[in-house]
């Protein structure tokens, strides 16, 4: 299958890419990882006249920690988050996601910025980092601005990028200690986008009660969302320890008065994590369903970053 | 036209292209290696997988362009001397394919794996190759045929087969 033509650019630098944006506007578009795009111009979903290859723009390549935040470079691939040591032991939730992206090859080429950029609903990129501190920064004519992921993709495939500008690299806030997160996802087939997924980051206090939460959906709505009020609900309560937490409220035996309470609790968070949930039906199952799974995987992934929270080397568990 | 440069099994290749060719069609039509595959042509299957700096990828799924002052393997690329590479060797023993259709794709899969993780379990092989798909095997014969190049040791230099594919396929045919 052969795409539509188009002019081929590869700039050197931020400059020359953004001159060329600035140049053909509309009719550019960025080539990164191309894992989303070149399939789309295949079968002529996309038909840019100019594409501009950010490949072999160094400034852009790499994964570093600059103070309390790990720093994305745009030509960062989902791989490298995978071979991350930092990432594995300060943000599990990402190394979860690297993993679940895709497959080897795709996960090979594809970046981290580009899966922002493409806004895909079921992506996981935009679910799991919706999780944390994330800052998306944008190059443009007017200079450079920063802004927070939950304002940077406003609908699905659609993000506040303009026509003449690019992302240059995305940052992630290195939560403090004692934390923990993870991301699951339900997927048909080995490889594919997900039915449904969520991400989980929890912050504990020295009382080991919840400092701060966020539960994120993934494939749930047209754009990531946050289940806001599971979230209030669980802040500043004291949490069952995570391995408990995976089945059913009543597998889990809570032995004390405390358990028994947290464990209703998250009942009712679950119960509000399905509500949160706003999916569409398509071949990958029905409302019903996948608002089903968003109760399900919230409890796996609550389970998980609980444990991880409370120091345990823990897998998230594949479906 | 933007000129290219990629070796590609050792070998400089220069061409002109139009910069909508795709790899795996410059690997195919212009340099005759037709042993990498296309199967689905919509970034699924893995069949056109090969090696870019070492690092596999889908050769569908790229344009040749950007492999431009790269280094590409593709299955013609693995065999030294006549002597298959130990994953190819594997596959022969552990009858690791049927129609052979997603064979080199897996091949350089598995090349990739072995790499950085030279000793897998079942299950990070089963990762390992989740890109690719097959259609006949049913995997476990391929997940032998990993193990059994994994046993062998990958950096070593293959031995040097008793027979390549080619005399062991006339031998079975009678000469034919
Ligand atoms: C078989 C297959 C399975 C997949 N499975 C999954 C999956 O399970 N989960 C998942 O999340 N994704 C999946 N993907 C998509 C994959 O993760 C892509 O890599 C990702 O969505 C896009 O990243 P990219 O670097 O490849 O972007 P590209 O394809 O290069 O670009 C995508 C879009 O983003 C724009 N863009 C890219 N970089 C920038 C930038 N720096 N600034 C501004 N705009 C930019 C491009 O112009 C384009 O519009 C899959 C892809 C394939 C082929
Ligand atoms: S032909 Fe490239 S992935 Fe199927
Ligand atoms: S051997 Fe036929 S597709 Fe794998």
């Amino acid at each position: 299958m052969y795409p539509a033509e188009f002019e081929y650019f590869s700039p050197a630098t931020v400059n020359e890419a953004l001159d060329l944006l600035a140049r053909h506007g509309d009719d550019a578009k960025i080539l990164a990882g191309g894992q989303s795009l070149l399939p789309m111009m295949k079968l002529r979903i996309a038909s840019p006249r100019y594409l501009v290859d950010v490949n072999g723009i160094e400034a852009l390549a790499g994964l570093r920690r600059e103070g309390d935040r790990l720093v994305i470079g745009a030509l960062c691939r989902h791989a490298d988050i995978a071979a991350s040591s930092l990432v594995r032991e300060h943000l599990p939730i990402m190394w979860d996601a690297a993993n679940l992206t895709a497959d080897v090859q795709v996960r090979n080429r594809g970046t981290v910025a580009g899966s922002l950029a493409h806004a895909d609903p079921a992506g996981d990129w935009p679910a799991a980092l919706l999780a944390l501190d994330t800052m998306v920064t944008i190059a443009g004519p007017d200079g450079i601005r920063t802004t927070p992921l939950g304002e940077f993709i406003v609908d699905a495939y659609t993000t506040q990028l303009g026509a003449s500008e690019m992302v240059t690299d995305v940052s992630v806030g290195i939560p403090p200690e004692p934390n923990g997160g993870a991301y699951v996802k339900f997927e048909k087939r080995a490889g594919d986008f997900a039915v449904a997924s969520v991400g989980v980051q929890i912050e504990l206090d020295e009382h080991e009660h919840c400092r701060s939460v966020a539960i994120t959906l993934g494939a749930l709505g047209p754009t990531p969302l946050r289940a806001g009020s599971a979230e209030a609900l669980l802040r500043g309560s004291a949490l069952l320890r995570g391995s408990s937490v995976a089945g059913s409220a009543s597998d889990s035996a809570p032995d004390s008065a405390l358990n028994g309470a947290s464990a209703e609790r998250l009942v009712e968070a679950e119960r509000l994590v399905r509500d949160a949930a706003d999916p569409f039906a398509d071949t990958r199952g029905s409302v019903a369903y996948k608002r089903h799974l968003a109760g399900v995987l919230f409890r796996r992934a609550f389970a998980v970053a609980l444990d991880r929270a409370h120091g345990r080397t823990v897998a998230t568990l594949h479906p | 036209m933007p000129q290219i440069s990629i070796t590609v099994n050792g070998k400089v290749r220069k061409a002109r292209v139009e910069p909508r060719l795709l790899l795996v069609h410059f690997l195919r039509e212009q340099l005759l290696l037709t042993g990498t595959h296309v199967g689905c042509d919509t970034s699924q299957c893995g069949a056109c997988t090969v090696l870019i700096d070492g690092r596999s990828a889908k050769s569908c799924t790229i344009f040749a362009v950007q492999a431009s002052g790269s280094k590409v393997t593709t299955i013609e690329g693995l065999a030294t001397d006549g002597a298959l590479h130990p994953l190819q060797e594997g596959f022969w023993e552990e009858h690791g394919l049927q129609c052979g259709y997603c064979t080199p794709g897996m091949i350089l899969s598995a090349v990739n794996l072995l790499k950085d993780t030279p000793r897998p379990t079942e299950r990070q092989i089963r990762e390992g190759i989740a890109g690719n798909f097959c259609r006949c095997t049913g995997y476990q014969h391929i997940v032998n045929a990993i193990q059994h190049a994994a046993k062998k040791g990958l950096p070593k230099r293959a031995k040097r087969a008793r027979r390549t594919p080619k005399a062991a396929a006339s031998a079975a045919t009678g000469g034919r």
